[in-house]
């Protein structure tokens, strides 16, 4: 049995993130995050790695730049407006094909915006984000459980496919208490390979260069298409979701992270009256999990997208799916929690009844 | 017949594409010589700015990483950290060090972060077409300084180790020219206390290297030599600001 | 006895090595002679005059410049 500790979210995954090996956190402190730079000050001085307080995120974005090219896990943490800030360098990790882990704890926007839970960043997070033909590997947890568990297979998927990526949580998860699981096997970081690109010094091999330019004509071009086929392979196989009471379904609700924890209380509430509603809920935003949507909507007759935005995820149920179903969408901008109640009205207004 | 003066193993035999009489090549050919010189070739990793020497991950003979505009401090910091036992320097010219990477190498200077900035001044912004920099001098003219530079619109140039000097964290803070033989010199010596100071755990090292842009000056080789020697050096005042050897630290 | 040799395809000549550098003054651009990249390569003029101080080749930019003795 796994020893289960009731822990913060924003703990539970500094917790992971070491589970997961990783010994390298450089950051700059933001609302609603702070939680994960302080404990993981105090975590990193007592395992010996490294952690560092930078002057800006565009600083702590390159040095994950420089610890991801030297070969070794590396990861930040950050809100809104600091991703903002991190998307020049997110941009060239991405062009030289390395991996680092992000976490972005959405606050509401756009601008200083305020510092509650928001998806506001949902486009900037599954459209790449900065400038240039690129995308992000996107995770969504919504317990204190997969905060904990995400890190190690985010650092995974983007050592797999030499990728940045990002996990998306919000300041509720991060603040919420919840058991936690903890990993029986951490990761001995001693014991991870030494990647083929590390830039480590050239003895005994050929020197290594780590770049995102290439002015020879026609080589770019070349460089984005053997790109695309990565995302296309990354598109095909890590598609995640998880369904809720969907196989008899009339409705399926399509959120993520705490929405989707709001919506399966709004859910239960609607199952009462009996209403067959089900939760389809994105657990990789990129890619997006479209296999899953495409077989629901064999048998569900409305889609119903709610997020913590103005609509952002809803265009990619509606590109998934094609339109094929009627899609409804409900949402809360600036830093608005949807509740059950509201989420339940809606699924009455489109299912009648009750 | 033995060589006593060649191209150094540091340096890859790529021939490089800096214009005639640019300054980039002598310091390159310092850095290549000392990566062998030192021992230190095989656990260096150098870093490439953005500007003329974007180029220098072709140079050197050695790993080498190309991070975005001015953030060579912060991309060492990372690598330097993860891995104690490389070298790493950061070379970057005064666009990418003293204009959008001030607020990085500011702070990696202050952690007295221990890796070695090489720094080429050349008052001038050289890829992008000879550009004002941080580093005009008052009255110079570029391409956006047609005038000259006026002081009263465009304010004054940035003396990076004076600047430098008025943190604590800095181990060693130099300015150099490689304008002459002499001049060349004292930036090897320099140069190869920067790397001595990181491979003793000393910390940060940086030479402010004055170099001659003679296609952005608009002058031929020789004439920028001595217009090194006339404005540049007058301008900016070799010598070391900043050697806690010599406190004893 | 020190010599001086001209790698003159990669000489750019920029001239620097040739204005009064050199103690003994050997070194020109060479006026008639031109590399494939379309450059007046420094040339020596007498090479039993070298003392092999190397400062032609410190202040070489490339360096297109090597030093035997």
């Amino acid at each position: 049995m796994a020893e289960k500790k009731l822990m913060y979210g924003n703990h539970a995954m500094v917790e992971g993130v070491i589970a997961a090996g990783c010994r390298f956190f450089a950051g700059y402190p933001i609302t609603p995050q702070n939680e994960i730079p302080e404990y993981m000050s105090v975590r990193m001085n007592e395992i010996g790695g490294v952690f560092i307080q930078t002057e800006s995120e565009i600083a702590a974005i390159n040095m994950l730049f420089g610890a991801a090219a030297a070969g070794k896990r590396a990861m930040t943490s950050s809100s809104s407006p600091g991703i903002s800030l991190m998307q020049e360098g997110i941009s060239y990790i991405a062009g030289a094909d390395m991996p680092v882990l992000v976490v972005n704890v959405v606050r509401g926007g756009p601008g200083l915006g305020n510092i509650a839970p928001a998806q506001s960043d949902y486009y900037q997070a599954t459209r790449g984000g900065g400038h240039g033909d690129y995308f992000t590997i996107t995770l969504a947890p919504n317990s204190a459980q997969e905060l904990y568990e995400f890190p190690r297979l985010t650092f995974e998927l983007a050592e797999k496919y030499r990728n940045p990526a990002l996990i998306l949580a919000d300041g509720l998860l991060g603040q919420m208490m919840e058991p936690v699981a903890l990993s029986a096997e951490p990761v001995d970081p001693n014991t991870l390979p030494e990647p083929p690109y590390a830039l480590s010094g050239c003895r005994g091999r050929e020197r290594r260069v780590t770049r995102s330019y290439d002015l020879k004509a026609g080589h770019l071009e070349e460089w984005n298409w053997r790109r695309n086929a990565k995302y296309a392979q990354i598109i095909k196989e890590e598609q995640r979701s998880e369904a809720v009471s969907c196989d008899d379904a009339d409705l399926i609700i399509v959120a993520y992270g705490t929405c989707a924890r709001v919506c399966g209380a709004a859910i239960r509430m609607a199952r009462e009256k009996g209403l067959k509603v089900g939760l389809l809920r994105p657990i990789t935003l990129w890619p997006f999990p479209k296999n899953s949507l495409l077989a629901l909507a064999k048998t569900a007759k409305d889609f119903l997208v709610v997020e913590m935005n103005l609509g952002q995820m809803v265009d990619d149920v509606k590109l998934a799916i094609e339109c094929t179903r009627k899609i409804h969408f409900h949402g809360r901008p600036g830093g608005g929690v949807p509740t059950p109640p509201e989420i339940y009205e809606k699924i009455v207004e489109i299912l009648g009844g009750a | 017949m033995q060589q006593i003066f060649g191209r150094p193993q540091g340096l890859t035999d790529v021939l490089q594409r800096y214009c005639p009489g640019c300054g980039h090549g002598v310091v390159h050919r310092i850095i290549g010589e000392l990566l062998v010189k030192l021992n230190i070739r095989e656990r260096t990793v150098g870093i490439a700015p953005v500007g003329c020497s974007v180029f220098a991950d072709e140079y050197f003979n050695c790993d080498m990483i190309q991070p975005p505009h001015g953030r060579g401090p912060a991309v060492s910091t990372g690598i330097k950290r993860t891995r104690p036992n490389c070298i790493v320097f950061s070379y970057q010219g005064d666009g990418d060090l003293a204009a959008i990477g001030t607020a990085e190498i500011v702070h990696a200077a202050a952690r007295n972060e221990n890796i070695t900035v090489i720094f080429i001044n050349n008052a001038i912004f050289g890829m992008t077409g000879g550009q004002m920099a941080p580093t005009t001098l008052p009255g110079m003219r570029s391409t956006t300084s047609v005038q000259g530079r006026d002081i009263k619109k465009q304010g004054y140039p940035i003396k990076v180790c004076e600047l430098l000097a008025g943190l604590d964290g800095p181990y060693y803070l130099v300015r150099t020219a490689v304008n002459t033989p002499k001049n060349v010199i004292a930036t090897e010596k320099a140069i190869k206390n920067a790397f001595v100071n990181q491979v003793d755990n000393k910390g940060f090292s940086l030479v402010e290297i004055l170099s001659m842009c003679p296609t952005n000056w608009g002058m031929t080789p020789v004439q920028a030599k001595k217009w090194t020697d006339e404005s540049m050096i007058k301008y900016y005042p070799l010598g070391e600001y900043r050697n806690r050897a010599k406190e004893g630290k | 006895m020190p010599h001086v040799k001209i790698l003159e395809e990669v000489c750019k000549g920029c001239g620097l090595c040739c204005d009064g550098i050199c103690p003994v003054n050997i070194l020109i651009l060479s006026p008639g002679r031109i590399n494939s990249n379309g450059y007046h390569p420094a040339e020596v003029t007498d090479n039993s005059k070298c003392i092999g101080c190397g400062y032609c080749f410190k202040v070489c930019p490339e360096p297109a410049i090597e030093i035997y003795k």
